[in-house]
């Protein structure tokens, strides 16, 4: 039996319903990523794994309890939220041991459990202090250090890095790789960035509208998206996705005998521009954006006005302007076919 | 500079003047408590004359002040501490799990304060009458709790909604209980609301008059009675009605002084911090 099941998981806000029959199972030692864009009801999900919210149907099982009514307090989940939400009158080693003191856990075990985890998180000079003299990043390590000190069934993270800067979060986000990899926990970690889902999970979620929308490792959703909607919301830039009545000559440039009247997707490093009057497709250059190791080329494909764009993106520099007419090569066998509904279709080639 | 200057005794003089005006009363049964009948109605009013100890004696002579003064103590603390008891997790409820009604439901309960008290006069007279509670301390600390309860609940309440509430959601996810969750957070976070709260109903307890007079007399009566007894229909005896009121008020004057930040706190709202 699974370690965490989750089945037909149901939220109503009223008339709505928030989450929509959830069936998942997770499995001991796991990094699940639950990704969606804003509102897709990820939040609330972990919220009602971590029974700060109800569950109004179906059930929730850990480690073979059912524990779909059980309060919070008795769940034997740490949580980490986006605020950090750490206790401003305790000091951080309060903090860290503020459950095992509420367990009546012996004093020196909590000494030495605190005393680990800050050595774990770089932390061990800061335990004197409150958090309001500690920085945006220490007080994430104290956040996380709270929940690694109970050694509990499951990690939850709630976007646990949205509050930290750019740099701090790519640091942080190796640091909870890194310990995840140590400790073997089982956790639970929402974003709304795709990025963080790719480089953390074991296996992606993908949430829309309080459903899920395909379950699988990062690169399975990257290679083989169950529909449009995950192809477009992994991987940056997003897929190009062309309707095939706008730009007909897409499904033979791209080889694609059976395409359906609906929608082909391909990745933009699957996109070649090429010298203009070589290349099976004609576009012209509408912005070329340099990022050092990563050149993007957006084309503007198909006649003036009623054109679509074809974003490329190559390792090699370019010295192309915006204007400058190009050609354009899709790579072989490298498309996604979508119906007029968004399914993927299975491809056969020519 | 000098118009600057100027200006600072100007403002100094009128905000003294001010005060002055505000205090004089006080100041005046101060004065009058010490003086002797014959003095105290004295025209024009003196205003150096030898103090006399007289009227205390005589109103501890012909009232037991420490019976009023126990009641009063008692009825004040139990009923606040009942009141907090009551409001605490009221607050927190409405503070941490708001629902539709959180808004009408505070709304109300401050309308009942714009109610005259005597409209409720009559019911609970008879209630405390039927009850067998005239005159008994338990029915003037149910009456003194039940009339601070709202004030008491927002004042809580608007104390309480400062705290984020992911904080008591970590303390839970920690393994706290309700009662965890408020002793090791609530409190420490909300402490001076809690202080505030508790000062000023002790402090409204204390003053209360209205329903003290209704529903005691010699056995349960508060403080509020003992002076109110000294004006009598055979007419008003300044000295000794002074220097019951000042025994009477001495000790809440000295709590109020004390406390004065935590009041100031409390009857804003939270406003000042």
């Amino acid at each position: 039996m699974s370690f965490l099941q989750l089945k037909g998981v149901e939220k109503l806000f009223g008339e709505v319903r928030a989450i929509k029959g959830i069936d998942l199972t997770i499995e001991k030692g796991e990094f699940i990523v639950f990704v969606g864009p804003s509102g897709c009801g990820k939040s609330t999900l972990l919220r009602m794994i971590a029974g700060l919210t109800d569950i109004d149907g179906g059930s929730l099982h850990l480690d073979g309890r059912d524990i779909t009514r059980l309060a919070s307090s008795k769940r034997d989940l740490a949580m980490v939220f986006q605020s950090y939400a750490l206790y401003p009158h305790m000091s951080v080693f309060d903090n860290m041991s503020f459950a095992l003191r509420l367990a009546n856990v012996d004093k020196a075990v909590i000494k030495q459990k605190v005393g680990h985890a800050a050595e774990i998180l770089n932390l061990t000079n800061y335990l004197q202090r409150t958090p309001k003299e500690l920085s945006g990043g220490q007080r994430q390590r104290v956040a996380i250090g709270r929940a690694i000190v109970r050694a509990p069934k499951v990690f939850l993270f709630d976007e646990p890095l949205s509050n930290l800067d750019a740099a701090l979060r790519g640091q942080t986000r190796v640091e909870i790789a890194k310990l995840h990899r140590d400790l073997g926990a089982t956790t639970i970690y929402v974003t709304h960035d795709q990025v963080e889902a790719m480089t953390l999970a074991d296996r992606v979620v993908v949430l829309r509208d309080g459903a899920i929308e395909q379950i699988g490792s990062p690169l399975a959703l990257y290679d083989k998206p169950a529909n449009q909607f995950v192809a477009q919301f992994i991987g940056t830039p997003q897929m190009n996705v062309v309707d095939t009545a706008r730009l007909p000559a897409l499904r033979d440039v791209v080889g694609a005998a059976n395409a359906p009247d609906g929608f082909i997707g391909v990745r933009p490093e699957n996109v070649m521009v090429r010298p203009a009057g070589s290349g099976k497709l004609v576009g012209r250059v509408e912005l070329v954006e340099s990022l050092g190791a990563d050149t993007l080329i957006y084309s503007q494909v198909g006649s003036d006005g009623n054109g679509v764009q074809i974003v490329s993106r190559q390792a090699e520099r370019t010295s192309l302007t915006p204007g400058d007419a190009v050609g354009l090569d899709i790579a072989p066998s490298s498309f996604h076919l979508f119906d007029r509904q968004g399914h993927t279709v299975a491809a056969t080639a020519h | 500079m000098a118009m600057k200057h100027l200006a600072l005794i100007v403002r100094t003089f009128f905000a003294w003047a001010l005060t002055l005006l505000i205090v004089f009363p006080l100041i005046w049964l101060v004065l009058t408590a010490f003086k002797t009948e014959q003095q105290a109605i004295s025209v024009p009013p003196q205003l150096f004359f030898t103090p006399t100890l007289a009227s205390f004696a005589e109103v501890n002579l012909r009232s037991d002040y420490l019976l009023f003064a126990k009641n009063s103590v008692i009825t004040s603390f139990v009923s606040t501490l009942l009141g907090l008891a009551i409001a605490a997790p009221a607050a927190y409820s409405m503070a941490f799990f708001r629902s539709a009604a959180t808004r009408d439901i505070l709304m109300w309960m401050l309308s009942t304060k714009m109610m005259p008290a005597v409209g409720a006069l009559v019911p609970i007279y008879v209630m405390a009458q039927t009850a067998g509670m005239l005159d008994t301390l338990p029915a003037l600390i149910i009456v003194f709790t039940l009339s601070n309860l709202p004030i008491m609940v927002w004042m809580l309440y608007s104390g309480f909604k400062d705290i984020p509430s992911d904080i008591l959601e970590a303390a839970r996810m920690d393994g706290a209980s309700i009662w965890g969750e408020f002793r090791h957070v609530i409190r420490p976070l909300a402490m001076g609301t809690l202080a505030s709260t508790g000062l000023l109903c002790l402090v409204m307890s204390w003053n209360e008059a209205f329903w003290a007079l209704n529903l005691s007399s010699a056995k349960a009566g508060t403080l509020a009675t003992l002076i109110a007894s000294y004006s009598s229909p055979e007419g008003l005896f300044w000295a000794k009605l002074s220097a019951a009121s000042l025994m009477a008020i001495a000790p809440i004057v000295v709590v109020g002084w004390f406390s004065q930040k935590q009041l100031v706190q409390g009857l804003t709202f939270g406003a000042v911090k």
